[in-house]
């Protein structure tokens, strides 16, 4: 019925977006997990002892779906231990304790890249995954043929509450960005590439429609779209800026496009013209609870309680600790988790902040499948769910879902929605593995 | 120290008895239009409807053991609905009958808040007009002339003026349009309701009225006006629990609504219809969901 994907209005909360990005002091020890992407762990090369330098390799890529590790800080590994994820994976981290010198090491030379087969190579040895939050190792993204590629789409919607860093992203480092589209729309071939801007971030959209002047090897337009969470999913995002279907259970390539997010574009601009890998993250440090929020530059590894203590500290003791924003974040139980390659937020919750609701009584209003980007029913889900109807649940399309969270966003009564989604999901891929063996 | 849950970690704010408590604003006009048309035995109609109904739940969930609901309005509300579906002149033990079907029947033995299949006010309205001859009766505005409902048989319609301003006989909150109107209004500018279920049902009602009576609008258009259609397209055609949720499902429920109606008020042994369509498309509602859910992303083709 309708020509646009509902969604919900969030309270954007981005105070942060105007502030300078503070580049916080090199902490004394980073703890780098092997798990902070998508797909098989990197497995370490380094040992107990080993001296290490800035964009030293670490790890190597633990297979197809992986990618190497490097590290931020120069210094020596002092402990690799056990990490568990968010996720439930347990995984080894490295544990290094850095010298404060920040050597930078010999092999931080640009990448030669003059073909496909060497670009596939630089973008899988530049250690970049989808900074969105995804952590899809972005090589894997772009090993299709390139025929299959109509457009490129490039995220810089940022439809979470609070997190700017994609903002600032686009407007401090569009030059890094177009030299990554310059050289990934010559080698691959790509004729299209729309830029994807929530009509809030007004700047960025300004430093996005210069950069995309600059590019002459393909046709770079700078789509506006209305600031509706969530607008920066994959296939929200797809369907608002090209007007294409990605079919369910599909990826985005199979409705011939690329998705990547903003600040992973400028990564590989970083990588491909100085070969520094990713090794640091831009981090919006904000919530409540944070004194002083702003965007920090912090080595992938740093324990978050530094981050909170660079801009500040903490006022009060928060009541949720988040990675990303409030619609999806991930909660973590303490501030010695380690900042990620797929972190672009870290908040600190007041209670206020966090206070949900008490979940009272479903009243069948439908504010949930009216709300839901893809017209879901949550209501329905989580009933076969919860009665354990497997045969409603198959035909209930849950396997689309991609836990954006609307339905528990608006539900009067506050209902696990999204988070029976999930249940069902897990239930079902559970279910499809078994029938498969 | 920090806790562990799945996100979201931030709620819209809306609530159930936030939206409970639109309703009741929503209501206000037309309450207080019926006071003022019919006199204070209206406001002890409104009380003790309300009152029964808001007791009467309170009560059973603590001889059920169930959780408190009573402050999430919906009981508050259900009998203002009621109170306003009947005629100021009944005896107000009659009101007492009538709420504790609605909350007790219809509602809470099905399990209460949400779960119920039809709705509890014009079940219980329903209930009242089989077991009562008082609502036939009905009442009349304080200084006007005696006379039938304007859809009894051999009644003479009211101008639309009339039909507007309400001073003419019918159940206590039914009469005045405009109050009705503008309660509708309210809530469909708080988002509380959609115009897709109210304007389907007067629409249907309007046009096949516009067929019967030899095409023509004013008549066609009074017969919107009165005998209950505004009130339940706008409060009881909409009551979430038992209608469909998307637009497309809440199009036929009011269509549905509508053509029962008149085919009641033409063709049927009552003169009104309003309350047996509603009652009648409630039933049919899991079906209508059935065929009306949202088109999945993705699935079928482009969208």
């Amino acid at each position: 019925m309708a020509s646009y994907l509902h969604g919900v209005h969030v309270p954007h909360r981005k105070k942060t977006r105007h502030k300078p990005v503070l580049r916080m002091d090199i902490p004394k020890v980073v703890t780098i997990p092997m798990s902070m992407h998508i797909g098989a762990p990197s497995v370490p090369i380094v040992k107990v002892g080993d001296e290490v330098k800035v964009g030293q390799k670490i790890a190597e890529a633990g297979g197809f779906v992986s990618v190497p590790v490097y590290s931020g800080v120069s210094g020596k590994v002092s402990k690799i231990k056990d990490y568990l994820d968010a996720n439930g994976r347990t995984a080894p981290a490295i544990v290094i304790e850095s010298d404060g010198l920040q050597t930078v090491a010999e092999t931080v030379i640009p990448p030669i890249v003059t073909n496909r087969e060497e670009l596939l190579t630089a973008l899988k040895e530049s250690g970049i995954v989808g900074l969105g939050g995804a952590g899809f190792p972005t090589h894997v993204k772009f090993a299709v043929e390139p025929e299959r590629i109509d457009y490129l789409v490039i995220n810089g919607a940022e439809c979470e509450p609070y997190v700017t860093s994609d903002t600032i992203t686009m407007m401090e480092r569009s030059e890094d960005m177009g030299y990554a589209l310059r050289v990934l729309c010559d080698i691959l071939g790509i004729r299209k590439v729309v830029v994807g801007i929530e009509n809030n971030k007004k700047r960025a959209a300004v430093a996005m429609r210069k950069m995309a002047a600059d590019i002459v090897e393909a046709e770079v337009s700078v789509k506006m779209l209305p600031s509706v969470y969530p607008q920066g999913g994959e296939k929200v995002l797809i369907y608002h800026t090209v007007g294409r279907v990605v079919p369910e259970g599909k990826l985005p390539i199979d409705a011939g496009c690329i998705v990547i997010n903003c600040t992973t574009l400028a990564t590989i601009g970083t990588y491909l013209k100085t070969g520094m890998p990713l090794v640091e993250k831009c981090v919006t440090v904000d919530g409540g609870a944070v004194t002083n929020p702003q965007n920090v530059l912090a080595p992938v590894g740093t324990a978050i309680a530094e981050l909170f203590e660079a801009c500040g500290g903490l006022t009060c003791d928060p009541a949720k600790i988040l990675y990303g924003g409030p619609m999806m974040g991930v909660t973590v139980p303490d501030t010695t988790e380690p900042v990620m390659t797929n972190t672009n937020a870290v908040m600190a919750l007041t209670k206020k902040e966090a206070w949900l609701p008490k979940t009272t009584a479903c009243i069948r209003c439908g504010s949930c499948t009216n709300h839901c980007p893809f017209g879901l029913a949550p209501m329905a889900i989580s009933h076969a769910y919860k009665v354990g109807d497997v045969e409603t649940l198959k035909t209930l399309n849950v396997e689309t879902c991609m836990l954006c969270g609307c339905c528990s966003f608006v539900c009067p009564a506050n209902r696990p929605l999204v988070q029976r989604n999930k249940l069902a999901k897990e239930l079902l891929k559970e279910l499809r593995a078994k029938e498969g063996k | 120290m920090s806790k562990l849950s799945m996100s979201p970690h931030i709620h819209s704010g809306m609530s159930t008895g936030g939206i409970m408590l639109d309703v009741i604003i929503a209501l206000l006009p037309a309450a207080v239009a019926g006071v003022v048309i019919f006199g204070l035995s209206a406001l002890w109609v409104i009380l003790t409807c309300v009152i029964s109904c808001v007791a009467l739940e309170a009560l059973f969930t603590l001889i059920a053991k169930k959780p408190q609901s009573v402050k999430d309005l919906s009981a508050a509300v259900t009998g203002l609905l009621l109170a306003l579906n009947l005629p100021a002149n009944i005896p107000l033990w009659q009101c007492v009958v009538g709420s504790l079907f609605a909350i007790i029947v219809v509602k809470c033995l099905f399990g209460g808040l949400g779960q119920n299949v039809v709705n509890p006010a014009i079940a219980a309205r329903v209930f009242m007009l089989v077991a009562f001859g008082s609502l036939a009766k009905a009442a009349f505005p304080v200084d006007a002339v005696a006379g039938a409902t304007p859809l009894a048989p051999g009644a003479t319609m009211p101008d639309l003026l009339t039909l507007f301003t309400g001073y003419y006989g019918g159940a206590i909150g039914e009469t005045c349009s405009v109050a009705l109107l503008v309660g509708g209004i309210y809530l469909v500018v708080r988002r509380v309701i959609t115009w897709h279920n109210p304007v389907a049902f007067m629409g249907t009602v309007f046009v096949f009225s516009f067929l019967m009576e030899g095409y023509d609008p004013i008549k066609a258009l009074s017969m919107v006006l009165c005998g209950g259609v505004v009130i339940g397209a706008i409060f009881m055609a909409t009551d979430y629990t038992t209608s469909p949720p998307t637009p497309w499902g809440k199009v036929i429920f009011g269509i549905g609504c509508g053509l029962f109606t008149c085919l009641i008020r033409y063709f049927g042994s009552y003169p009104e219809g309003v309350s047996f369509a509603i009652l009648f498309m409630n039933i049919l509602t899991p079906y209508i969901n059935r065929w009306t859910r949202h088109k999945v992303f993705g699935t079928g083709g482009a969208k």
